[in-house]
Order: structure tokens, then sequence, then C-alpha cells
């Protein structure tokens, strides 16, 4: 069973089990490394903006180099209309991350690693996005799905793929988080596997895969948060400044 | 059990992937759904109270700090500008400044300059005026000796005639007669003078 590299995946209930009426929403250790992370997040900003001076301190410079850092990122892809939308996306950002890296310690949990939980917010995401597009522009949104300068004979056809595409953006950005965070932590899994199975004469080989491959996770954690938050700001910018 | 399907149904309608996960469901607890439910109330809550904790109180915090230094930094550069503004003014002022009493300096040397060669000037004039007073009083007095030379010559060359002609001959000769000698000879004055 502890072999499994799908074991690390199961959920799993912790403490009694809490129903509101037919609904089980018992706490699960899913849960808890939501709150671990979502505590770790505002733990770390709280004490990064504590003191505020203008000469930062570590944790300040900390807090304020991924406020900086999330801001531009908004105003490249989305421009400034995005401002109000800020706070979401740092949070999804920092929520993400946090997610990410506290599942690249051994025996934890790693929230992001479930496609139900990246694709309630790729949802709420695409749902959010669609409703601010409607309120800005109307049925003048249902634009974006004609791109200027396509010949008439072909635009059926291009109006099709574009309602595709944009239909499976929650799908695509839900799958692309899971994927890699579950792909990543089977085969760290695996690689783990193969250093017990080969002993101490063989082993080095498959451990030293295993610490290239915890480097490259981390990165990746880092990247799809990155990603993850990009692609919700580059869905923004399409709501909020129709180009077609 | 019938749950468990229905959930699956719902999920897998919204993916259009069911071939890829359903060959796989019994391996992979992501599509377990036994907890989903749980998952999106817990994700909801936490993800919710993040949201509203850092856009309320967290956020805020951090944005008016940076513009607290921005404008900060802003303000520093206003006032070093400006000092380096009323720096200017004052080099402005002090080449001014130097500027003007140079050409006072000049001015007042020129004033000097110019009392002096007036006052040179002047005295050199009244040098000059009473030089040639004295230069004509001197050639009025010449010209009077000059005048008067001839006659005392004259008697001086009657004595000393008379004196040598009785020295020479012990004859006393009349002064008249030698005077009108001496008177005839004088009246060519060009040829005995040279003048």
């Amino acid at each position: 069973m502890a072999t499994n590299p799908m074991h690390q995946f199961e959920v799993h209930r912790i403490g009694p089990e809490i129903k509101l009426g037919e609904i089980d929403i018992s706490f699960t250790n899913a849960s808890l490394f939501m709150l671990i992370s979502s505590i770790a997040i505002l733990f770390v900003f709280n004490l990064g903006t504590k003191k505020n001076s203008t000469l930062p301190s570590k944790l300040q410079l900390l807090a304020e180099l991924s406020y900086t850092f999330v801001s531009k990122m908004i105003s490249d892809t989305a421009g400034s209309k995005a401002k109000p939308y800020f706070a979401f996306i740092f949070s999804l950002f920092m929520f993400v991350l946090f997610c990410n890296m506290f599942g690249m310690i051994p025996y934890t949990f790693t929230v992001t690693s479930h496609i139900i939980v990246t694709f309630v917010l790729a949802i709420f995401i695409f749902i959010g996005v669609t409703i601010i597009g409607f309120i800005k522009h109307g049925f003048g949104y249902l634009k974006l799905f004609v791109p200027s300068g396509v010949p008439v004979l072909l635009l059926p056809l291009i109006v099709v793929i574009e309602v595709i595409s944009y239909l499976s953006r929650p799908i695509s950005l839900s799958v692309r988080l899971f994927a890699n965070m579950m792909a990543g932590h089977t085969m760290m899994k695996v690689f783990g596997g193969f250093v017990i199975s080969l002993g101490i004469v063989g082993g080095w080989l498959p451990l030293s895969f295993s610490v290239a491959l915890t480097g490259l996770e981390i990165l990746v954690a880092f990247l799809q948060a990155y990603v993850f938050a990009i692609l919700t700001c580059i869905y923004l910018n399409d709501a909020l400044n129709l180009h077609h | 059990m019938i749950k468990k399907k229905i959930f699956q149904l719902i999920f897998l309608s919204f993916l259009f992937l069911e071939e890829a996960f359903a060959s796989e469901s019994s391996g992979m607890p992501q599509l377990n759904p036994e907890f989903w439910i749980s998952q999106i109330f817990w994700l909801v809550l936490t993800f919710g109270t993040l949201y509203l904790v850092l856009s309320k109180f967290i956020l805020p915090k951090i944005s008016a700090n940076l513009e607290k230094r921005k404008s900060q930094i802003l303000e520093n550069i206003e006032a070093a500008e400006k000092s380096r503004e009323e720096s200017e003014d004052k080099i402005k002022e002090y080449n001014k400044i130097v500027q003007d009493s140079k050409i006072e300096a000049k001015n007042y040397f020129n004033q000097t300059r110019e009392k002096i060669l007036k006052d040179i000037n002047q005295k050199k004039e009244n040098l000059d005026k009473e030089i040639n007073e004295e230069i004509k009083k001197a050639e009025i007095e010449i010209e009077d000796l000059k005048n008067k030379s001839p006659e005392k010559i004259n008697k001086i060359a009657i004595e000393i005639s008379t004196d040598i002609i009785r020295q020479l001959t012990s004859i006393e000769v009349n002064n008249s007669s030698i005077s009108a000698i001496v008177n005839d000879l004088s009246k060519d004055k060009d040829k005995y003078y040279g003048i």
C-alpha cells in the first residue's frame, strides 16, 4: 500500500465525520493543508507588514517584493483596468504557490494535485471572467468569438473553434495544474521506491534522480502557480479590454 | 454507491475526458468523489477567508507603505531639486555681486585716473604758462640788454681807446672826437658784431 505511488493522493478524514444535512463536509488531510497554506500566507504577510518601516526588514521586503511582482504581472498582461481584481489574483497566486510548496515537504498532502480543487478555482475564474465581460461590454462581449480580419468564408468555422477554446479554458487551466502536480509527485514517489528496492548497491542512481527531481518539482511548483495566475490575468484581459 | 456514480458523472461531463480518466479511475484517488464536496467546502472556506483577510487588512497596508515610500522619495527628490535651485540662485547672485564690484572698481579707477590726468594736465599748463611768461620776461630783458649794449660798448670802447691812446702817446685826446669815431664804427653794427 505504501509503495503505491498514488497512495499519497488519498484523502482521508481527520477527526469526526461532519455532516451538513446530507452532505459530508468532514475535515480531511486536504482541508488541513488548505488551512495550513492559508495560515502560513497570512502569518508571513502579517509579520511582513507589522512594522511597515521605510527601510524594510527581510520579511517586509518579501511581502513587498511579492506585492510588486504580482502587481507588475497584472499590469503587464491585463492593464490598469484589472486593478480591482488585484487582491483576488494575489490571493490565488499565493494560495496555489503555498499549496504547491507545502506539497514538496515529504509526507505532506498536495492540495493542488486534486482535480476537484483546481477545477473549482478554474470554473470560478471562468464564470467570474465571463460575468465581468458581459457586464463591461454587454452582448458586445460575444465579439470575442469573432476575430477581426478573418475571411467571411472561414468565419463560421473560426467562431466554432473560438467558442470551443473559450469553453475549454477552465478545463485546460485546472488540468494543467493538477496534472503537473500529480505527475511530479508520482514520479518522485516512483524514484523513491526504486531507491528502496535497489538498496545500498544500486539505489544511488535513482537517488540522484530523486534529488534532481526535487529541484525540478520546486521549480514546477512555482512555475505552475505563476502560470495559473498569469492565465487568469490573460482571461481577465480578454474580458476587460475587448480587442477584437 | 449511487451518490458516488452521480458525482462521477457530473464531473466527467464537465471534463469531456471520460475515457482518459475512466480507464484509470480505480488507480486515481483524485477521481474518487467521496470527499469532493468536503474539499470544495474547505477550499471555499479557506480561500475565501484568505482573500478577505488579504484584501481587507494586509494588501492595503503594503500598498500604503509602498505609496508612502514612493512619495517620500519624491519629496526628497523635490527638496533636493529645490535646494539645488536655491544654490544656483545664490551662485548667480554671488556672480552678480562680483561682477558689479568689478565694474565699480573699474569705474572708480577710471574716474581717479581721469581726475589725476586732468590735474596733471592743468598743472602742466600752469607750469607752461609760467615758463612762457618767464621766457618772455627774459627775452624782453635780453632785448633790452641787447638794445642798450651798443651804447655801453661804445662808452667802453671810447674809454679804452682814450686809455690806450694816452698810454701809447701820452696825448690828451678829446673824448668827443673818439666817441664820434666809435659811433661811426658802431653804425656798421652788422659788420662788427656779426648779428
